[in-house]
Formats: C-alpha cells, sequence, structure tokens
C-alpha cells in the first residue's frame, strides 16, 4: 500500500550522491530471483523429465512457440530474449501482490525497456535491408513519406513505455485509494470500540476482487501485449524484407 | 476582500482539466466495445480460431487504449505534479 501524498518511488539506500530508487532495487531483486528460479530449474536435467522440470520444459515450450507463431521459424532465435522479458514483466508488475511498489510504475523503467525494444527494431530493419535500403524503404512509396515515417520509428517507443506505465500506475492509485477508503470506514465504524478499535478491520478480505484485477490480471495481461508489440515489431523489420527479396 | 487565494485557484483548475481530460476515456470505451464485439462475432461464425482472435483483439485494444492512457498521464501530472503553481 502506497501513501497518497507522495505517488512517486521513494529513495531508499543513498551512495554517496547517488541514490537507489524502489524500482531499481526491486528491479534488481526480481531479476535475481528469476535467474535462482532458472538456476533451480535447470540443474541436473533428466532424459524423462520428473517434477520442475517438467514445468521448465512447459515454459520453454509455450515461449517458443509463441514466437514461432508470432514472428516466423526463421525468428526462432529471439525467443531467449522474449522469454525473458515477459517473466520480467509478469514478475515486476506482480510486486503489488507482495505489497511493493511494481518496478514498472515508473516511467524509467518503462522507457529503458521500450528503449532495448526500439533498439532492436532499428538494428534488425538496418542489419537485415542495408543502410541504404532502410533508408530507401522508409521513403517507399513517395519520397515525402520519410519524414512520417521517422516521426513514428520515434513515436512507438514512447506510446510502449507509456502504456505498460499509465496501466500499472493507474492500478496503483487505484489500489492506494481502494485501502485510504476503506481505512477511513472502518475508523468510522469500529473507531470507538475500546481495544480493537485502531485495527482497519475492513481491508482484510473486501480487497481481494481489486486486488485480483491490478494485481493478477492486469500485469499478466501488459507484459503479454508488451512482449506481443516487440514481436509483432520485430518481425515486421525482418519479414518485410524477405517479402521485398522475392520481388 | 479576497476569499480564493491564487494558489487555491490554480490547483482547483487543474483538477477541474483533469477531470475534463478524462474525458478521452469516453472514445475508447466505444472503441474497445467495438472490438470486442466484432471479436465476438467472428468466434461465433469461426469458434476453431479462438485462441487467434482473442490475441489479435487484445493487441488491437492495447493501441486503441494509448489515446486514453495519454490523457490519463496528463491528468495525473495535472494532480500530482501541480506544473501551473510555477507560473504564479
Amino acid at each position: 500500500m502506497h501513501d497518497l501524498s507522495n505517488i512517486g518511488p521513494r529513495n531508499i539506500l543513498r551512495i554517496g550522491s547517488v541514490y537507489v530508487t524502489e524500482t531499481v532495487f526491486f528491479g534488481i531483486i526480481v531479476a535475481c530471483v528469476i535467474i535462482a528460479l532458472c538456476l533451480w530449474m535447470a540443474h541436473d536435467l533428466k532424459k524423462i523429465p520428473k517434477g520442475r522440470q517438467v514445468v521448465a520444459e512447459f515454459i520453454v515450450k509455450t515461449i517458443y512457440s509463441l514466437v514461432t507463431n508470432t514472428m516466423g521459424k526463421h525468428c526462432e532465435n529471439f525467443a531467449p530474449y522474449i522469454g525473458s522479458l515477459f517473466m520480467f514483466l509478469i514478475l515486476g508488475n506482480m510486486l503489488g501482490l507482495f505489497g511493493f511498489r511494481p518496478t514498472t510504475a515508473d516511467v524509467n523503467m518503462t522507457f529503458a525497456l521500450a528503449g532495448t525494444t526500439f533498439f532492436l527494431v532499428q538494428f534488425n530493419g538496418f542489419r537485415s535491408r542495408g543502410f541504404i535500403g532502410k533508408i530507401r524503404h522508409m521513403a517507399q512509396p513517395l519520397p515525402f513519406m520519410f519524414p512520417l515515417k521517422v516521426i513514428e520509428e520515434i513515436s512507438f517507443p514512447i506510446s510502449l513505455s507509456f502504456r505498460l506505465f499509465g496501466n500499472i500506475f493507474g492500478g496503483v492509485i487505484i489500489m492506494a485509494l481502494v485501502f485510504n477508503g476503506l481505512e477511513w470506514v472502518s475508523e468510522a465504524v469500529f473507531g470507538s470500540i475500546p481495544v480493537i478499535g485502531g485495527i482497519p478491520w475492513l481491508q482484510a478480505v473486501i480487497p481481494l476482487p481489486v486486488n485480483l484485477f491490478f494485481d493478477i490480471f492486469e500485469p499478466i495481461l501488459q507484459a503479454f501485449i508488451f512482449t506481443m508489440l516487440t514481436m509483432v515489431f520485430v518481425s515486421m523489420e525482418v519479414a518485410r524484407h524477405a517479402a521485398d527479396g522475392e520481388e | 476582500m479576497s476569499l480564493v487565494t491564487p494558489i487555491a485557484f490554480v490547483s482547483g483548475l487543474s483538477a477541474l482539466a483533469a477531470a475534463f481530460t478524462m474525458i478521452a476515456a469516453v472514445g475508447i470505451g466505444i472503441g474497445q466495445g467495438f472490438a470486442a464485439g466484432k471479436a465476438v462475432e467472428s468466434v461465433a461464425r469461426q469458434p476453431e480460431a479462438q485462441s487467434a482472435i482473442l490475441s489479435t483483439m487484445l493487441v488491437g485494444q492495447a493501441i486503441t487504449e494509448t489515446t486514453g492512457i495519454f490523457a490519463f498521464i496528463i491528468s495525473i501530472v495535472l494532480l500530482f505534479v501541480n506544473p501551473f503553481i510555477g507560473n504564479l
């Protein structure tokens, strides 16, 4: 739960003149958790899978099939990046479930991720088409389309990052409003009872549906949408080239 | 006699502007509902393509949502950052 008077990420650590915010701290923790889970699931692999190896194989197989279905067979080597992005986004968005601030409720984090996607898209465009080819492709139907294409490609990471940030941050604000309101109501109802009056009883079970929506459903949906858009835009850069080559 | 201080006036009008900004949500509601309705129609016509239709619908709705998210961020900035108080 977060107080509404200060809704930005707090500075929790200070090293010299450098501050470490909640976002960075929990981002590193989420990355460490993912690495530990990978090491724990993938050590001591057997020919016939059992227990945790079944789960690991299911996750890997699902992500590979998602990538091949969306991007095509020739883009299969993007699957490790897409999978780790998906896992990082799901765990980072779900931190609200444990009472922490979600890492993606900070525009710096989402803009960094969207910047990674942007450079992936541009790098693959230049690699598969060549510098001249890419420039020529951007001025494709008529030469005056070139500035419009440049604006389109620059606005893509901005809209991608603000979409994720806005959704998760809106969830954080609504959760804080719900918890504050329930605290106020339970103060008004139970406040006069001597011993147990100070405890906000109504916060116990009533926020569960809101939690379910904003801390479980929305994180999975937003992580899926972010990775899906990344896959679509990267595969467009690669697949368009294959279509151009056939001409 | 002045009852309203300039800071109170500016923050009150900022809150009003934040409320007006979120009128953009009307358009998103209409757009997403339209997309969901069309998706239901295509699932009814072709039930075996349900998963592909579902993921396409979700991505399309996410792109539809962008304008509303921009409006939401503008209203957040108006409410919590108070950019116009610095102009006083």
